[in-house]
């Protein structure tokens, strides 16, 4: 909403500058976003008048003119443009002058002869046909205003306003008026508010708008009220410059006088208006109905439009003429020669309206409007206002009477005053009294108790609306801080603790912590090789996408990890570890909602990655989690993964999660040309499967026994089984098991590797005795013949 | 004896003094007090003298004997002072010398300025609470006094699923599912990701992060709200932060109120950081509107309380002058490493 301050000082006198007007009402709750003085980059630019036009000597296109610009002598400029009369008033930009743009005026010669300046036209003025109708849009601006000359062209030409751009809430369409505003800025400033009821005398000469025009309104829930007036023997034709300026700094371009009562209404009063010609009304009667299926019109912008049934138009007895609150038809506009115009002010519901719009794809000033919410009230004002000016700009014959179909509810909105409450409510202590002058400055009646809300505060319902109302006129800055009262505990939850041990531990494990995108491509599932009848490729989808690459929440966080990967490969970073901890999205069978899983996501290559950093890296956090003799087994078919190089990681029989290499086609289809090591965990399984927190255990006080063991087997035969093993056999005297050798080649047989451990035995209870150790060793051999293991001679 | 004594001290202690050399130290000390020593060998002698000379030859004999342990003892120290002395001289290295390397992580910077404001919060007595992000459109606007066509639903541009699933706008459904589960007092804060169907450029994500909070309880004001987050942006930007409260409009508050904090480089004249406003725009907040208190089953006559929510990525793109937003989710190690 631009606001001209000429207009505004219509109903408020303020003397304060712009700056400070902006700060004020910003902080009353009218958010000023900037404001332009209009003419402010034009200087020592005057009204002159053309004295004598000469030819040039040396130019036949250019001429001298001597020009007086209220000085003591006339100046002589030299110019190309051919429009230029003796006896003309011309903008002439004297000897250092500036234009709009920033362009700089400075006196010189024209093929030898001295120019003291410029004489300028619309353009170069900043203005355009539509400010001055009159002048023409290339050559000199040949001023038919009333002025002086040697006058400021500012001022010659009221390009004095200044516009103020506010950016209005959605809860208050009645500011987006000047009236609107208006009545802001009196509260604001504690000054009274000058707002006239519109006047239109009787001619009471017989004619009456029932002669011309009959309203009927089918749906009147759609269309609360409709008013109309008609104005005869009009005379089409530019409106008068004050009006126009308003229009101009307000935004909006000047058309034709009734086209711009129409808008001049409408900024005013916040009521959009609809004019149109009672000639292309077939058989004199307008109908509000919705719109036949299928049915077409096309619209002031040329366009054709088809409407369906939940659609409100604006009929004659055939055709529709006007897409209601949104647009008028192109055939039923202002024309040059219309004789008898039909005013429409009419109210229509906001969220039919907002529809119907966004439908037919055409948000349209009036459209914004409705579908905020506007009074059915102010429907007479305004076309009364619209009357009133068609008189004052001598644009036609108003007709007596007034067709008005009102269906709206009446009953004024009344809310409780509650001075104690609101007070309590807002940490003030401001009398009741006080309290009442904001709400009478505002436009409420305050009696008995009882808030009488005007019309157009459509917002205010409850006492809480009333505070707000008395706390930003009273101002948000004067309410004290002060503390909530009470004892209260931040509590961490165990989950949270638990991810932040995540966090720490991976941080200190030497992976950057990332962040992705939840959604991804369908196609994602395929560059991960997701088996083609893989549950997880059923995903949650959105419906309005910005695009196929973000369509889907993803149910596995392996692409969007890949993909950071693949960005990191690609700009070149010679290595990268990183982890996420992020949520993958699983649609649950019957629930409007999916489960959304939080998942451990690390991906490492290079730095001397490779299969057991990332296996290290997992037990090592599993030892920080508490995550106990947690089961890994090979697993080959998760085409994702390199089929030799993955194991799944499970416990009591959950699945914890997946670590492995990358399979170099899934690599491959991310334009990865490394070994990727990725591992995905399901955060809230080691949340469950992590044991409690334990006692501390006394430092051992006797002294380990320790053996080393060098073994033959089979070199297929699973690590983990060897361990198992010697982890059953010693038995609760094992204090640690540890590898430390493995080897395969010329020393051990085909086959075959050689497997070396050492071997940690304790008790508390006493110094283990040879025998203990040996007995325990002894144990130990026989337990892993069984499995193919022998020890190594 | 007597004069053998006196000899054998003068020899030592002479010797001893010549002495280079922990070695050569420890063989004298053996050839003068060791049990095959001279000072032995003639104190075996000692049965052989009268009853008088035997204490006096005694004396001396313990007085030689202390003379030289006490000169072997000067003689170790100093010697093991010029050793140790070499030995530090010879272990000099290039302290210029670049360290070992580790690697050690690094937070996401969004994660870094998260949790400082969480723990801000967590100070305050607020909770932190999370929540589904895929949400039901009634907990993501019903609820929150956005009906259906509501202009309001047109200023949060949405990602549905299907007429009453979104992905979430705003974690304020978190508030609604907190206040449904639990009796007032709550004092909670809900960060976490939201989604709008806006096109990624430099400053504008799909995906981003929001930090909400909410307090009820019983004759909670707009002055607690005015105090609660002052306090929160002083702990944040520093204690000489200026701010004020600036009358807005949500839906779901009531009064509404847009917080600003003085810019930090031009203290309120006006410059390029802050768009020649002098005041940058922190966050939104209000009085909880009643009808959202009704929604939840919390009886608005008893009970009252305020609602905050703020943008993460732009707290902290200001913070580190990271002038585009995409850098966050494009995860470069080079951009990472920086934090």
């Amino acid at each position: 909403m631009n606001l001209s301050m000429k207009w505004l000082s219509d109903y408020v006198d303020i003397d304060v500058t712009p700056k400070q007007f902006s700060d004020d009402l910003t902080m009353s709750g009218s958010k000023v976003e900037g404001y332009e003085t209009e003419g402010s980059e034009i200087s020592n630019v005057v009204v002159g008048k053309v004295l004598s036009i000469e030819k040039h000597p040396d130019a036949d296109k250019l001429v001298v003119c001597q020009i007086d610009v209220g000085q003591d002598e006339p100046i002589q400029i030299v110019t190309g443009a051919t429009n230029v009369v003796e006896g003309a008033l011309v903008p002439v930009c004297l000897d250092n002058s500036t234009l709009p743009g920033g362009k700089k005026i400075k006196k010189g010669k024209l093929r030898g002869v001295v120019s003291n300046g410029m004489m300028c036209s619309l353009g170069e003025l900043g203005l355009t046909v539509h400010d001055f109708p009159y002048a023409i849009e290339d050559g000199i601006f040949l001023i038919e205003e009333e002025c002086t000359v040697g006058q400021d062209i500012q001022s010659a030409l009221g390009l004095n306003d200044t516009s103020v751009e506010f950016e209005i809430t959605s809860n208050r369409p009645d500011c987006l008026s000047v009236i609107g505003l208006a009545r802001e800025t009196a509260a604001t400033y504690h000054v009274p508010l000058h707002v006239k009821a519109p006047e239109v005398k009787d001619k009471n000469d017989g004619d009456r708008a029932e002669n011309y025009l009959k309203v009927d309104v089918e749906n009147t829930e759609l269309c609360p009220r409709y008013t109309a007036k008609i104005v005869k023997n009009v005379k089409i034709g530019p409106s008068p410059r004050w009006m126009r300026e308003r229009l101009r700094a307000s935004g909006v371009r000047p058309i034709n006088n009734f086209v711009d009562i129409t808008n001049y209404v409408m900024l005013e009063y916040g009521q959009p208006m609809h004019a149109f010609d009672l000639k292309y009304v077939e058989g004199n009667h307008i109908i509000v109905r919705n719109a036949k299926a299928g049915e077409t019109m096309m619209t002031l912008d040329g366009i054709d439009r088809t409407f369906s049934p939940e659609m409100l138009v604006i009929a004659d007895e055939k055709k529709p003429v006007a897409v209601a609150g949104v647009m008028g038809g192109e055939y039923s506009g202002i024309m040059d020669d219309t004789t008898t115009v039909v005013f429409e002010s009419a109210n229509f519901n906001g969220p039919s309206v907002r529809l119907t719009a966004k439908k037919l794809g055409m948000r349209t000033d009036a459209s914004s409007r409705y579908e905020k919410g506007i009074s059915a009230d102010s429907t007479m004002e305004c076309v009364l206002r619209a009357c009133e000016l068609v008189e004052l700009l001598g644009a036609g014959e108003v007709v007596d009477g007034v067709i008005d179909v009102d269906h709206s509810d009446k009953t004024p909105k009344q809310v409780p005053f509650t001075p104690d409450w609101i007070n309590r409510f807002l940490g003030i202590e401001l009398p009741s009294e006080e309290m009442v002058k904001i709400l009478t400055s505002l436009g409420f009646t305050v009696e008995n108790d009882l808030i009488t809300v005007p019309y157009y505060r459509i917002d205010i319902e409850h006492k809480a609306d009333v505070a707000e109302e008395i706390a930003r006129i009273y101002g948000y800055n004067k309410i004290p801080t002060t503390a909530p009262t009470g004892i209260s505990r931040g509590v961490v939850t165990p989950e949270q603790k638990f991810e932040r041990t995540i966090n720490n531990t991976m941080l200190s494990l030497g992976c950057n912590e990332i962040m992705t995108y939840s959604f991804i491509s369908p196609k994602a599932y395929d560059s991960i090789l997701l088996p083609s009848d893989s549950k997880l490729r059923k995903s949650v989808t959105i419906s309005n996408p910005l695009g196929e690459d973000t369509s889907i929440m993803r149910t596995t966080t392996i692409p969007s990890t890949l993909d950071i990967v693949s960005r990191n490969y690609n700009n070149r970073n010679p290595y990268f570890w990183a982890y996420e901890i992020g949520r993958e999205y699983i649609p649950v069978e019957g629930e409007l909602l999916p489960q959304e899983n939080p998942q451990l996501t690390i991906a490492l290559y290079g730095n001397d990655a490779d299969f057991y950093t990332l296996k290290g890296m997992v037990e090592t956090l599993f030892n920080r989690l508490r995550v106990e003799d947690a089961d890994v087994s090979p697993c080959s078919d998760c085409p994702t993964f390199h089929p030799g190089r993955c194991a799944v990681l499970s416990k009591d029989g959950k699945e914890i999660g997946i670590l492995g290499e990358i399979s170099p086609k899934v690599a491959q289809n991310y334009g990865i040309g490394t070994k990727v090591y990725l591992a995905k965990l399901d955060v809230n399984t080691m949340h469950a499967l992590a044991s409690a927190e334990k006692a501390y255990r006394p430092l051992p006080k006797y002294p380990a026994a320790t053996r080393d063991l060098s073994l033959l087997c089979d070199e297929d035969l699973p690590i983990i089984n060897i361990e198992k093993t010697i982890k059953k056999a010693v038995g609760s005297i094992l204090e640690k098991v540890e590898l430390f050798d493995v080897y395969k080649g010329a020393q051990v047989g085909e086959h075959q590797k050689s497997v070396a451990y050492s071997i940690v035995m304790r008790s508390d209870k006493g110094t283990l005795t040879d025998e203990e150790a040996d007995n325990a060793m002894k144990r130990t051999l026989k337990q892993l013949e069984k499995i193919g293991v022998t020890l190594r001679m | 004896m007597k004069q053998a004594l006196e000899q054998i001290k003068t020899a030592a202690v002479e010797a001893l003094e010549k002495c280079d050399n922990l070695k050569a130290l420890e063989e004298l000390k053996v050839k003068y007090l060791g049990k095959k020593g001279e000072l032995t060998a003639i104190l075996k002698q000692m049965g052989k003298l009268s009853a008088e000379e035997r204490p006096v030859i005694g004396q001396l004999a313990n007085e030689v004997r202390s003379t030289i342990e006490e000169e072997v003892k000067t003689r170790t120290a100093a010697l093991k002072e010029k050793e140790l002395e070499e030995q530090l001289a010879a272990e000099k290295i290039d302290v210029t010398m670049p360290g070992k390397k580790f690697q050690v992580g690094k937070k996401h910077p969004l994660t870094l300025v998260m949790d400082e404001i969480k723990e801000i919060f967590l100070g305050m007595g607020f909770d932190v609470v999370d929540g589904p992000e895929v949400e039901l459109d009634y907990y993501n606007f019903e609820a929150l006094n956005i009906p259906k066509n509501h202009p309001a639903r047109d200023t949060q541009d949405t990602f549905y699923i299907n007429d009453n699933v979104v992905m979430r706008t705003q974690t304020s459904p978190v508030q609604v599912r907190t206040m449904e589960k639990r009796k007032p007092p709550i004092r909670i804060i809900s960060p976490g990701r939201v989604y709008r169907s806006d096109a990624l450029d430099a400053t504008h994500s799909p995906v981003f992060h929001q930090i909400e909070g909410l307090v009820v309880d019983k004759g909670i004001t707009m002055s607690d709200l005015k105090g609660t987050l002052e306090m929160f942006v002083k702990s944040l930007y520093g204690e000489d932060s200026v701010v004020r409260f600036r009358p807005h409009h949500f839906p779901f508050t009531e009064p509404s109120a847009e917080m600003d904090v003085m810019c930090f480089n031009c203290h309120g004249e006006g410059c390029r950081i802050c768009k020649g406003e002098g005041w940058i725009e922190i966050l939104g907040a209000g009085m909880v509107h009643p009808k959202v208190l009704q929604n939840c089953g919390i009886d608005p006559e008893e009970y009252s309380g305020f609602a905050f929510g703020m943008g993460l990525e732009r707290v902290v793109m200001r913070r580190f002058a990271i002038d585009d937003i995409r850098m966050f989710f494009e995860n470069d190690q080079r951009f990472l490493d920086q934090f």
